[in-house]
């Protein structure tokens, strides 16, 4: 018999090592502020799950989760279907190729903090040039006073920062498609709806699952953008979990609180994502075990 | 079913700087089986997108039983075409794959669900796909999926042509043979005009009744199977066809005579003084090897069995040449050779010298 080897175990030490510092011993420190309450002194006293039984039955942190899942929502309502109509609308070949791609990458290489200062300055009313112009022409618009005018900034915002991310996904899938099939549907007389329903969707099913992924994590704990352009506000109109959570653990110092929200906030993400990737990837799974008989008139 | 006539159709890639199709004129007959054989890059598959329009020829026209379609985008020339690699519509099932193409009509060519489901069924007895027919396309066998592609070119029964572009590239050898037969017997049932193209000479010449040989962009013979093997109007014809293929020996003429190497050659009629690279070319199953003292000294250099005869490879003098011997026939130990003088013909400049000289 081969005798057991615990070398290999060497070679995983290194990365062992580096996720327990960056995830496993934070992640577990959250979880041991989320059990304790302390007054100060570092005195620490146990509380067992009262923290959490607080967060989930705090009309503050249901309100927050709502705006969260609208905020989200919204996002993947628009970024998904206008990023898929872009990367259709791409050229596939030519100089044209590089320009759009490099167009594209632009707002991805733009820090969040520098995204949100843009926009804060744009959108002002008295000194930036979409709030200015839109006030010049009569428009009634205050992203800091009206809590419609603060939502619609922050998903433009967002829909001009993070499209281009779908965009790209959506058009590694397209140009891997070989010309035959394009041809074959020419052949068989199908129109465009129909060389989009069965030709490009499908074989952009697997990076959409990503792209769909990706925005609804990132819209979801969207923190840095709103905090530079809102600030939460109008009101608490535009406060996120993200934000609530800060304001929460650093704000007020509640420390016990705040570890429980973030552990459900976390476990939230979780759960969603887990449906989305369940949801899109069953039909995969479904074919390639459907055997049924019958034709399919 | 339409008769397709080519009117000094050329085509370009780069804008005229070369040419990927050199100007010609063909017509292919209503409900014939032709293949279109030649060496790859040599402009089959140009060709063949010209007639399906999925390319626009740089010059000439094309008609469809008289009439110019050179205009006409893919959708309403009524073409099917197959192409080397199975496109299959991943997401639908086999049943739904063949019907795809019948269900996009629309106007007054439109069929009734019934009739689609018939001629969907038809389809599916004819390549023998009754399992498959409720199975999505996905994680099919590549031969599966390749018949699914044939037969979403036979079920539109009133096509005006059926191109195939290479379709057996992917099929495994033991089903290559039944397919191709399948597919004659579908010609001879519904009478098609079918275009073939392949690199494969067993493949056109089992396949096809008529076979266009093209080499850089040129049609260079038009034929019968035999034809192309008895007299191959071009020496790369003559050496693209059999196996192996023709031995073209340099050679000067002399009244009835050819001289190889200063070796004299019968031939069976007379040649007049013609100027230019004269060639003699002979295939190997009409060159007989014999002892010494008959014909012409030869060096064999190998020696290949392919089971129902040995081929024989040879250097006269600085010349390769290939012999067909029997089985069982011993190899004299001083080799040397005859060719069969009504087997033999005449090359000027890689062109055959015709009768009419």
């Amino acid at each position: 018999m081969k005798p057991w080897n615990n070398k290999a175990w060497l070679f995983v030490l290194p990365v062992l090592v580096l996720v327990a510092f960056s995830a496993i011993i934070p992640l577990m420190t959250v979880v041991n502020y989320s059990v304790q309450d302390s007054f100060g002194n570092n005195e620490f006293y146990w509380v067992g799950l009262e923290w959490f039984q607080e967060v989930l039955a705090s009309e503050r942190f249901h309100n927050s989760l709502m705006r969260n899942l609208l905020f989200s929502g919204i996002i993947l309502l628009i970024e998904i279907p206008l990023g898929i109509a872009v990367a259709l609308a791409m050229p596939r070949r030519g100089w044209g190729v590089s320009v759009c791609l490099v167009l594209m990458a632009l707002p991805l290489l733009i820090p969040w903090n520098v995204v949100g200062t843009i926009w804060q300055v744009f959108a002002r009313v008295d000194i930036g040039l979409l709030g200015h112009t839109l006030a010049a022409m009569g428009v009634d618009y205050n992203y800091t006073q009206d809590t419609l005018d603060a939502w619609i900034t922050l998903i433009v915002m967002d829909v001009w920062h993070w499209t281009s991310l779908v965009v790209l996904l959506c058009y590694s899938g397209l140009v891997s498609i070989p010309d035959a099939y394009y041809q074959a549907a020419r052949i068989d007389g199908a129109s465009r709806w129909a060389v989009f329903r069965y030709i490009q969707l499908p074989k952009m099913r697997r990076v959409l699952v990503i792209a769909v992924l990706l925005r609804f994590m990132d819209s979801f704990m969207i923190y840095t953008e709103p905090f530079v352009v809102t600030g939460g506000g109008p009101g608490n109109a535009t406060t996120f979990l993200s934000i609530d959570l800060v304001q929460m653990a650093i704000g007020q110092f509640d420390l016990g609180p705040a570890a429980a929200m973030s552990l459900v906030y976390f476990l939230i993400i979780l759960v969603i994502s887990w449906v989305f990737y369940t949801v899109m990837t069953q039909q995969d799974n479904e074919s390639v075990t459907d055997g049924r008989a019958g034709g399919g008139q | 079913m339409a008769r397709i006539t080519l009117k000094n159709i050329a085509h370009s890639y780069d804008g005229g700087d070369s040419y990927a199709l050199k100007a010609m004129s063909h017509e292919w007959l209503d409900g014939g089986a032709y293949a279109l054989l030649g060496p790859s890059g040599c402009g089959k598959t140009t060709l063949l997108n010209i007639i399906s329009g999925l390319l626009q020829p740089s010059e000439g026209q094309l008609l469809f039983d008289g009439v110019d379609v050179s205009q006409l985008p893919t959708e309403q020339r009524n073409i099917a075409q197959v192409f080397q690699f199975p496109v299959l519509y991943d997401t639908m099932t086999v049943a739904e794959n063949l019907a795809f193409p019948l269900r996009n009509r629309r106007g007054a060519d439109k069929l009734s669900a019934a009739e689609i489901a018939s001629r969907v069924q038809q389809a599916i007895a004819m390549l023998g796909l009754e399992a498959l027919a409720g199975r999505k396309a996905r994680g099919l066998s590549a031969d599966d999926k390749q018949k699914i592609s044939l037969g979403r070119g036979l079920v539109r029964t009133d096509v005006n042509a059926i191109l195939f572009d290479e379709p057996l590239t992917v099929i495994d050898p033991h089903l290559k043979w039944q397919l191709r037969t399948q597919l004659k017997q579908i010609h001879r049932q519904f009478g098609h005009t079918m275009i073939y193209v392949t690199h494969d000479q067993t493949e056109a010449l089992t396949f096809a009744d008529k076979v266009v040989v093209m080499l850089a962009g040129e049609v260079v013979q038009v034929g019968t199977p035999q034809q192309l093997f008895d007299t191959p109007q071009h020496t790369f014809v003559g050496k693209f066809i059999g196996s192996p293929g023709m031995n073209v020996l340099p050679c000067e003429l002399a009244g009835n005579e050819a001289v190889v190497d200063g070796h004299h050659i019968a031939l069976v009629r007379e040649y007049p003084v013609l100027t230019g690279v004269m060639e003699l070319g002979i295939r190997p199953e009409f060159v007989r090897l014999v002892g010494q003292g008959q014909g012409i000294p030869v060096q064999i250099i190998s020696v290949e069995d392919v089971g129902r005869h040995r081929i024989a490879r040879a250097q006269l003098n600085s010349h390769r040449l290939d012999i067909i011997v029997p089985e069982h026939q011993p190899l004299p130990s001083m080799p040397c050779v005859l060719f069969d003088s009504d087997r033999i013909n005449i090359y000027q400049n890689s062109q055959l010298v015709g009768w009419d000289l």
